[in-house]
């Protein structure tokens, strides 16, 4: 009996050790300079890393190997090692990089430079610059088409989103949405884009086919004055059934059925909910909330938010590790 | 210049510009900006003087905005500048401007200036007041061309009444200067302190004239002796005496007001809701500071802007028509959507409460109610103005 436990003891703790047992979740933390990394099962922050200033897009390479980061006042894009959750990189990035988005080709990375309106196209394998291109004023959101086909970018004070061919790296469209466009998301068989508009309180639903607005979606939380109604991050399931919309300052998730556009259910979470991701089974969905400093967890099936954690301050960008 | 450090090798500079898709044809919107601010005689706090061109700046910055974004859509933004020396030659700039077909005018003139630019205005004329805080242009001398982006005194004061009563500090010492705007601030105060419940203990005139760079920590305490109060409230407009009273209290009490803890329209230190980048562009274009004069002539250019990228034209009365329409709003770095009163043509805005390095908070507060929008809670409302510019 004793030996027995010794040995389940020593296993545990051997575990502990070996973070990528675990599902993983990183958290950049705006005000702290920090990313906190979640433990996806217990739902508690197992480490928290230093990185640049001003931590606020973070994303996945297609490996799962690193984490680049957002440093937006240290004017860089820092790579991190997972294995080894250090900083082993910098690309050049341009200007206050704030959000960006990889090609599937897992080499082009374009960034958004808010304060110099340009999106810069950055080859990571080799830092080459590939391309600088003018797009409105306060460009914040960038997505890439899942077949690599398109990049869009939205500007903020312009309320655009442009359309950039990823061959040539030149806008072929514009299309004007909502006041303070923040993020887009593609489904995943590139036919559709939600983009999100923040003061416009708005969501564009894009044909990508004829590029062309198809539909546009408001939304009403029960008991909350319309000016706080300000609509930033969006998360698609990957079954087509859901979209989640973060609301910001409503501190409520909208749950969207994506096929009709109508809304299901408006979640309470916590202060300022600004980004979200789905872990690898869709089972969970995560939340940033910036002015509250914490995370939620949202149970997918359910429909419930069932637990808040707490990290740095000014929590911004949120991803999950799918292959731990 | 953008990229630092890299190899550039590969680099093309891409125009937006050359490959936005074909417009129909190239739309202009020529405004213009008329600045005529008095000169506020001596003052006896003179540190750190108020930048000349405050409001001027905060316009080019929107032009350049609105710059960006009519290149997409074939726009092209024009904004002449009058910087007058007197009442009279700002009146004649206007009326020069206007007859060279110019409809769209920002201002940072003196209500009564302004008042006589609205009498000369043609029919379609739109003029932005970006300077003049006065409560009697949002509630009485109100006029059809007329729209405010500047927030009236009884906003700011009742930005500051609303702190005061969550923080329960109700019993107050108010101290008036000698000038109309410290006047003017003070009734607008009065007023705040009675819509919320505060009470003015001791009501005081400033009209010392002794250098108080020598004897501030001599005469302050004696002029605030008193039963007690919970906080010392100071109307000096022009920064004449106002800097001097904190500290100097005869009770350890806070100073708040025109000096001490403020409400304004913009500050340097309000950086929520992406306002970090418009202090950044605007500190690059002028290497100053923003101030609230700046933010209003900004909001006022750019709410032209956000309607010419939504009608596609120019056309002065549909422009005005769009900006009291549901379709409008203002996205301007305050964390909500901000509109126009349809009854007097203020633009409705969240008031931040600051101290010179530090955002102490941000009106208006959650506890006071609204069935409209609780943005209505600063300010006069439509029940308690007499304008009714829309009909």
């Amino acid at each position: 009996m004793k030996p027995f436990l010794k040995t389940t003891l020593m296993a545990s703790l051997i575990g502990l050790s070996a973070p990528a047992f675990a599902g993983l979740a990183y958290v950049s933390n705006e005000k702290d300079n920090t990313l906190s990394v979640i433990d996806t099962e217990t739902h508690e922050v197992v480490e928290t890393i230093e990185v640049g200033k001003r931590p606020r897009g973070i994303l996945l390479s297609k490996d799962y190997t690193r984490l680049y980061i957002c440093a937006s006042d240290d004017d860089t894009v820092q790579v991190l090692d997972l294995a080894t959750r250090k900083i082993v990189d910098t690309l050049p990035s341009g200007e206050d990089p704030e959000q960006f988005a990889l090609h599937p080709n897992n080499k082009h990375l374009y960034i958004a430079n808010e304060d110099d309106a340009i999106v810069t196209v950055v080859d990571v394998t080799n830092k080459d610059v590939l391309a600088q291109i003018d797009v409105g004023i306060e460009p914040e959101g960038m997505a890439v088409s899942p077949n690599g086909k398109w990049a869009v970018n939205t500007s903020e004070t312009t309320s655009m989103l442009h359309w950039i061919n990823t061959e040539t790296f030149k806008i072929e469209k514009n299309i004007v949405v909502g006041q303070r466009p923040r993020h887009v998301e593609f489904t995943n068989d590139s036919r559709i884009a939600w983009a999100s508009a923040e003061i416009g309180g708005t969501v564009h639903i894009i044909d990508v086919d004829s590029l062309e607005q198809i539909h546009e979606m408001s939304f009403k939380v029960p008991g909350v004055n319309q000016d706080r109604v300000q609509p930033v991050g969006i998360e698609l399931t990957s079954d087509g059934k859901y979209a989640f919309v973060a609301l910001g300052p409503s501190n409520h998730v909208a749950v969207v059925d994506a096929r009709t556009y109508e809304v299901l259910d408006y979640l309470l979470v916590g202060a300022r909910v600004w980004q979200l991701d789905l872990d690898k089974d869709e089972k969970y969905l995560y939340t940033t909330n910036g002015v509250s400093g914490d995370v939620s967890v949202i149970d997918v099936e359910d429909l419930k938010v069932i637990k808040s954690i707490k990290v740095g301050r000014y929590p911004w960008g949120v991803v999950i590790d799918p292959s731990s | 210049m953008v990229i630092r450090g890299l190899k550039a090798l590969a680099l093309m500079l891409v125009s937006g510009a050359m490959f936005a898709p074909a417009q129909a044809q190239t739309v202009d919107v020529r405004m213009a900006y008329i600045q005529w601010v008095p000169d506020p005689g001596p003052i006896l706090s003179n540190v750190i003087p108020e930048p000349e061109d405050a409001g001027l700046r905060g316009a080019e910055l929107a032009l350049a905005d609105n710059q960006t974004t009519g290149k997409f859509l074939g726009q092209n933004y024009q904004l002449a500048t009058a910087l007058a020396d007197s009442a009279e030659s700002a009146t004649q700039r206007f009326a020069e401007m206007q007859s060279q077909g110019v409809r769209l005018f920002v201002t940072n003139l003196p209500a009564a200036t302004l008042l006589a630019l609205t009498r000369l205005a043609e029919p379609d004329t739109l003029i932005f007041n970006a300077g003049a805080k006065d409560d009697s242009l949002r509630t009485e001398h109100c006029s059809a061309n007329l729209l405010h982006t500047i927030p009236s005194y009884a906003m700011l004061t009742d930005a500051l009444g609303q702190w005061l009563k969550q923080r329960q500090w109700e019993e107050v010492f108010l101290i008036t200067g000698p000038t109309d705007a410290d006047k003017h601030w003070a009734s607008a105060f009065r007023r705040a302190s009675k819509r919320f419940g505060l009470e003015i203990v001791q009501d005081r005139l400033w009209t010392f004239d002794a250098d108080l760079r020598r004897t501030a920590s001599k005469e302050l305490p004696l002029f605030t002796q008193g039963a007690d109060y919970d906080a010392v409230v100071v109307a000096d407009v022009r920064g004449d005496f106002g800097e001097y009273v904190p500290f100097n209290t005869w009770l350890p009490r806070p100073v708040v007001g025109t000096q001490g803890m403020s409400p304004v329209a913009w500050h340097r230190v309000v950086e929520s809701w992406g306002a970090a980048q418009l202090q950044n562009r605007f500190r690059e274009l002028a290497s100053r500071e923003m101030n609230s004069e700046d933010y209003a002539a900004w909001a006022a250019t750019r709410s032209i802007g956000t309607a010419v990228t939504a009608l596609g034209k120019v056309d002065p009365k549909a422009i005005r028509d769009f900006l009291f329409s549901d379709g409008f709003q203002l996205a301007a770095f305050k964390g909500r959507k901000l509109t126009y009163r349809d009854w007097n043509g203020q633009l409705r805005q969240p008031i931040p409460l600051v101290h010179p390095r530090g955002l102490v908070a941000r009106a208006p507060f959650e506890s006071f109610l609204h069935p409209d929008t609780t943005l209505d809670t600063l300010g006069f409302d439509r029940p308690e103005s007499a304008c009714r510019i829309n009909g």
